[in-house]
C-alpha cells in the first residue's frame, strides 16, 4: 500500500501542520535502546579487559569495527541511507560477538566472524528488524564450525596462575574430567566474580548482572526472558542434582558457569529475534532454558546456551503468529 | 486499602494539566458563528432556517430526521447569514448555519424553568434529550436520546459517569465538577431513570480527588458512587473504564449495553440536566485551551460554533512558533489546518503544540512495546504489516476492528511508526469491504 502518512500538509494560509493523533510521543527511540544496550555491556567489557588484558581489547575493538563496516557496505550495495549504520545494532552485534570469543581467538578470525554476523546474520534477511537468528550467534556458530579447535582453546584469566598446557572452562571441567565426583567443581564465588577461564563476556557474572540489571530498571529487556530461562534451566538441572549429587552439578552452578547469564539477559532478549507476544515469550524463554538443560547434561558439548537460542530463534514466527493474545471482549473458547 | 481499580496495559504520559486551578470562565459569544449542521455521529441535521431568517437564541436550526442523528440549536440570537459549507474540524467540508450575533441572546420560547424534572418519566426524559440535541461530550459525539434507548432485551444495570479525563493537557470536565457537581449528579440520577439501572457510578481518576469529593457532597438519598481509579491512560475509553470498574468485558464488536451498561461523560450529564430543568439545548459547552503555546491556557465555556481563531486569541494568542493546533486532546485529538474551525458539540479542548511528531520512522525491531501498552490487547504491530501487505482477513481477525485508536501503541514505539494511521488506513478500507458485501 502507499505510505500515506510521511506526506505533511501543510495549509497554504499558515505554518499548521496537520499529522493523524496521537502528537505525543514518548521519549525512547531505537538508537537509544540500542545504545542503552552497549552501556550495560560495558562492565563485562571493563571485566575481560581486566581477565585477558590486551586479547580482549583487540578482539573487542576488531570485531565491533569489522561489525560496523560490514554493515556500512552491506547497507551501500543495498543502496539504503547509510547513516542507520550508527544507529547501535551493528555496533551491538559485533560488541555481543566478541564477548562470546575465547581469549586467544587469533583477531583474524573475528574479523570473519563479525563479518559472517553482520552479512549473513543480519543483512540478507533485510536489515534492522528482519533478521531470523540472533547476529552474534550467528557469527559465532560460524567460528564454531570453521574453526573448531580455536574455538574451544582456553587460556586462563591473568589473575589465575596454572601450569597446564590446556585449561578447561569451568563446565568443560564439570562434564569431562568428573569434577562433581573428584571435588573439584569450580567455587561459586569464582564463576560469579569472573575468576575462571572462558569467553570474554561470560566469565564475570557480576560484571553482567550489574548491566542487566540496569537494562531490566530501565525496561529496555523483558523481564520474562530470562526469569524463564532460570527458572526452566534450575528446575531441570536442579532435578537431577537431587537425584545423583555425586555426578550432576548444583542449579546454581549451572545458573553462573559458561554462558548462561549473558545469554539470558542479552543475547535471549534480542527484541528482534524474540517473541512479541506474552505468551510465547515465556514459551520461547522456558524453550531456552529446557535446551540448555538437556544439552549441557546429555549433549555432546559442554555448553548448550548457544545452540539454544538460536533454535528457539526459529519458532519466534511462529509463536507470533499463532499465540496471539485474547483481544479485549473476545470469548475465551473461540480462540 | 484495596488497590485502585484500574485496567491493564496503557500508558501513563505527562499530565500537563496547566489548567486545572483555573476556574471555567464565560466567554462571551463572536459576532459571527458558523454551526454545523454535522457534529455528531450519524447522519447530517436538515437546516430549519435560510438566509435572512431571525433566530433566537436556542432555536432549532437543524431537524435530526434520521435515527442516528442530533438537532442542531442555534448558540446566539440574530440573523442567519449563510447556510453554506464550513470546514469541519476532521477536515471535510460540512454545511452549517452561520449566524450575525445582535449580542442581546434572546431566548427562543422553548427555554423556560421547568418544574421539577425528577418528577419527568423516562420517555420524557429521553423526549427532551432528544430535543435538546445532546451528543455524548467525551469526544465521539454520539447522540444520546440513542444511548438512552437501549434494545430492549438489554437491560441496563449500571450507568457509569465518565470523569476520567485521562487525556493530557484537558481540565475542562474537573473543573466542570469541581463547579458544578449538583448539576452532573442530577442529570446523571435522570440518564440513570431514563434507561432505568439500579445504580450510578462516577469513575473518575485519582489525580482529581478534589472533584470526587465535590461530587460526593451530593450523592446523599441516591444510589450512587464515586470510585477513584488509576490515573492511567486511556482509563477513561469506554471499554476499559467498564473493566476497570466492573469486570465486564464488552464483547468485540459490541456496545456497553450487551454487557448491561451505559456510559455518559461528566459534561453530558450536565446537559442532561440542564435540558429537562429549563428546556436549554446544547448551544454550550466546556472546553480546555491549553499547551505550551497558548499565552494563557484557559478554561472556557464557549458557544457551539465559535471559531478557533477567537477562542484562541481570547487566551492571549499563539506562540511564536506553534506549528500544531490540536482539537481534543493530544493523544486522540484532531490537528487543524485552519483557525477558522469552529467549536463543536465533540470538541473537548484545544491544544497548541510547537512540534508535530516528524520524527523519521526507522524499522520494527519487534520490541513488543505496543502489545505491552494495548488496552484492547491487540498486537499493533501485526496488524500494521497485515494492512500494508493488504492481507484483510488476517487483519480482521487480528482485531484492527477492535482498535480504539488512543494510540497507546504510536507513543511508546521505539522506532516512531505511524501505527494508528496504518490502522486506521486499515479500518476503513475494512469498514467499505464489509459495505459491499452487505450489498
Amino acid at each position: 500500500m502507499k505510505d500515506h502518512s510521511k506526506e505533511k500538509v501543510i495549509s497554504a494560509e499558515s505554518s499548521l501542520i496537520l499529522e493523524s493523533s496521537p502528537h505525543i510521543r514518548a521519549k525512547d527511540t531505537t538508537p537509544r535502546i540500542m545504545y542503552r544496550v552497549i552501556l550495560s555491556l560495558l562492565p563485562a567489557v571493563a571485566a575481560s579487559i581486566y581477565f585477558f588484558r590486551w586479547r580482549a581489547l583487540i578482539l573487542i575493538l576488531v570485531s565491533t569495527a569489522t561489525a560496523l563496516i560490514t554493515e556500512a557496505l552491506c547497507l551501500l550495495a543495498r543502496r539504503k541511507p547509510i547513516r542507520t549504520v550508527l544507529d547501535g545494532s551493528a555496533a551491538i552485534t559485533g560488541l555481543l560477538l566478541a564477548l562470546t570469543l575465547p581469549p586467544s581467538l587469533p583477531p583474524a578470525m573475528a574479523v570473519i566472524g563479525s563479518l559472517i554476523a553482520i552479512s549473513l546474520g543480519k543483512q540478507v534477511y533485510g536489515g534492522l528488524g528482519h533478521n531470523i537468528f540472533n547476529p552474534a550467534l550467528v557469527g559465532r556458530a560460524f567460528l564454531q564450525a570453521a574453526f573448531p579447535v580455536a574455538m574451544t582453546t582456553w587460556v586462563p584469566p591473568v589473575t589465575v596462575h596454572v601450569d597446564v598446557a590446556t585449561y578447561a572452562t569451568p563446565l568443560a571441567n564439570w562434564k569431562f574430567q568428573n569434577a562433581v565426583a573428584l571435588g573439584t567443581l569450580t567455587p561459586l564465588k569464582d564463576l560469579f566474580w569472573g575468576n575462571v577461564g572462558g569467553c570474554l563476556g561470560e566469565t564475570s557474572a557480576a560484571a553482567l548482572l550489574l548491566g542487566a540489571l540496569y537494562l531490566l530498571i530501565k525496561k529496555t529487556i523483558d523481564w520474562r526472558i530470562p526469569l524463564g530461562i532460570i527458572v526452566t534451566l534450575s528446575l531441570f538441572t536442579g532435578l537431577f542434582w537431587l537425584i545423583n549429587p555425586g555426578r550432576y552439578a548444583p542449579p546454581q552452578f549451572h545458573l553462573l558457569a559458561g554462558g548462561l547469564i549473558i545469554g539470558a539477559f542479552f543475547m535471549a532478549t534480542d527484541m528482534v529475534t524474540s517473541p512479541i507476544t506474552p505468551a510465547g515469550t515465556w514459551l520461547y524463554a522456558c524453550g531456552i532454558g529446557l535446551l540448555i538443560g538437556i544439552i549441557r547434561l546429555f549433549g555432546g558439548l559442554p555448553e548448550g546456551v548457544m545452540y539454544s537460542i538460536l533454535l528457539m530463534n526459529t519458532f519466534v514466527p511462529l509463536f507470533n503468529h499463532y499465540l496471539r493474545p485474547r483481544i479485549l471482549g473476545e470469548r475465551r473458547s473461540k480462540r | 486499602m484495596a488497590r485502585k481499580k484500574t485496567f491493564p496495559r496503557g500508558i501513563h504520559p505527562e499530565e500537563n494539566k496547566l489548567t486545572a486551578r483555573k476556574p471555567l470562565e464565560f466567554l462571551p459569544p463572536p459576532e459571527k458563528v458558523f454551526i454545523p449542521l454535522l457534529q455528531h455521529f450519524g447522519a447530517p441535521a436538515s437546516p430549519l432556517v435560510k438566509k435572512g431568517d431571525e433566530v433566537l437564541l436556542g432555536q432549532k436550526i437543524g431537524e435530526a430526521k434520521a435515527t442516528f442523528s442530533a438537532h442542531v440549536h442555534a448558540s446566539v440570537s440574530g440573523q442567519v447569514a449563510a447556510v453554506e459549507d464550513v470546514i469541519h474540524p476532521n477536515g471535510y467540508p460540512v454545511l452549517a448555519v452561520v449566524i450575525n450575533n445582535d449580542g442581546q441572546d434572546r431566548p427562543c420560547p422553548e427555554m423556560k424553568e421547568w418544574a421539577d424534572p425528577l418528577s419527568l418519566s423516562p420517555e420524557e426524559i429521553k423526549k427532551r434529550v432528544k430535543e435538546a440535541g445532546i451528543v455524548g461530550l467525551g469526544g465521539a459525539a454520539f447522540p444520546t436520546a440513542v444511548k438512552l434507548s437501549p434494545p430492549k432485551d438489554k437491560p441496563i444495570d449500571t450507568l457509569i459517569i465518565n470523569g476520567c479525563e485521562c487525556e493530557p493537557y484537558l481540565t475542562a470536565d474537573h473543573r466542570l465538577m469541581l463547579e458544578f457537581p449538583e448539576e452532573i449528579v442530577k442529570g446523571a440520577e435522570l440518564a440513570r431513570r431514563a434507561v432505568g439501572a439500579s445504580r450510578i457510578i462516577f469513575g473518575l481518576e485519582d489525580n482529581k480527588p478534589d472533584a470526587a469529593a465535590s461530587l460526593r457532597q451530593h450523592l446523599h438519598g441516591l444510589p450512587a458512587e464515586v470510585v477513584l481509579l488509576k490515573t492511567k491512560y486511556p482509563q477513561g475509553a469506554e471499554k476499559n473504564l467498564i473493566y476497570a470498574l466492573l469486570g465486564r468485558e464488552v464483547p468485540r464488536g459490541g456496545l456497553p449495553f450487551d454487557v448491561g451498561v451505559l456510559v455518559q461523560n461528566v459534561g453530558t450529564a450536565r446537559a442532561i440536566w440542564e435540558a429537562c430543568r429549563s428546556g436549554k439545548p446544547l448551544i454550550e459547552r466546556a472546553i480546555t485551551v491549553t499547551g505550551p503555546m497558548i499565552k494563557e491556557p484557559k478554561n472556557l465555556l464557549v458557544r457551539i460554533g465559535t471559531p478557533l481563531s477567537y477562542v484562541i486569541s481570547s487566551c492571549g494568542g499563539l506562540m511564536e512558533g506553534a506549528s500544531l493546533i490540536i482539537l481534543g486532546g493530544p493523544m486522540m485529538g484532531l490537528a487543524q489546518s485552519s483557525l477558522d474551525v469552529p467549536v463543536i458539540k465533540g470538541t473537548s479542548g484545544v491544544v497548541a503544540l510547537r512540534e508535530a511528531c516528524l520524527e523519521e520512522e526507522l524499522p520494527c525491531i519487534r520490541c513488543g512495546r505496543c502489545v505491552d501498552h494495548c488496552p484492547m490487547r491487540l498486537v499493533p504491530t501485526q496488524i500494521v504489516k497485515f494492512i500494508q501487505a493488504e492481507k484483510w482477513a488476517e487483519a480482521e481477525t487480528w482485531g484492527a476492528l477492535d482498535c480504539v485508536e488512543c494510540g497507546c501503541c504510536q507513543y511508546s514505539c521505539p522506532s516512531k511508526i505511524r501505527l494508528v494511521h496504518w490502522i486506521r488506513v486499515g479500518k476503513n478500507f475494512l469498514v467499505k469491504l464489509k459495505r459491499k458485501k452487505s450489498a
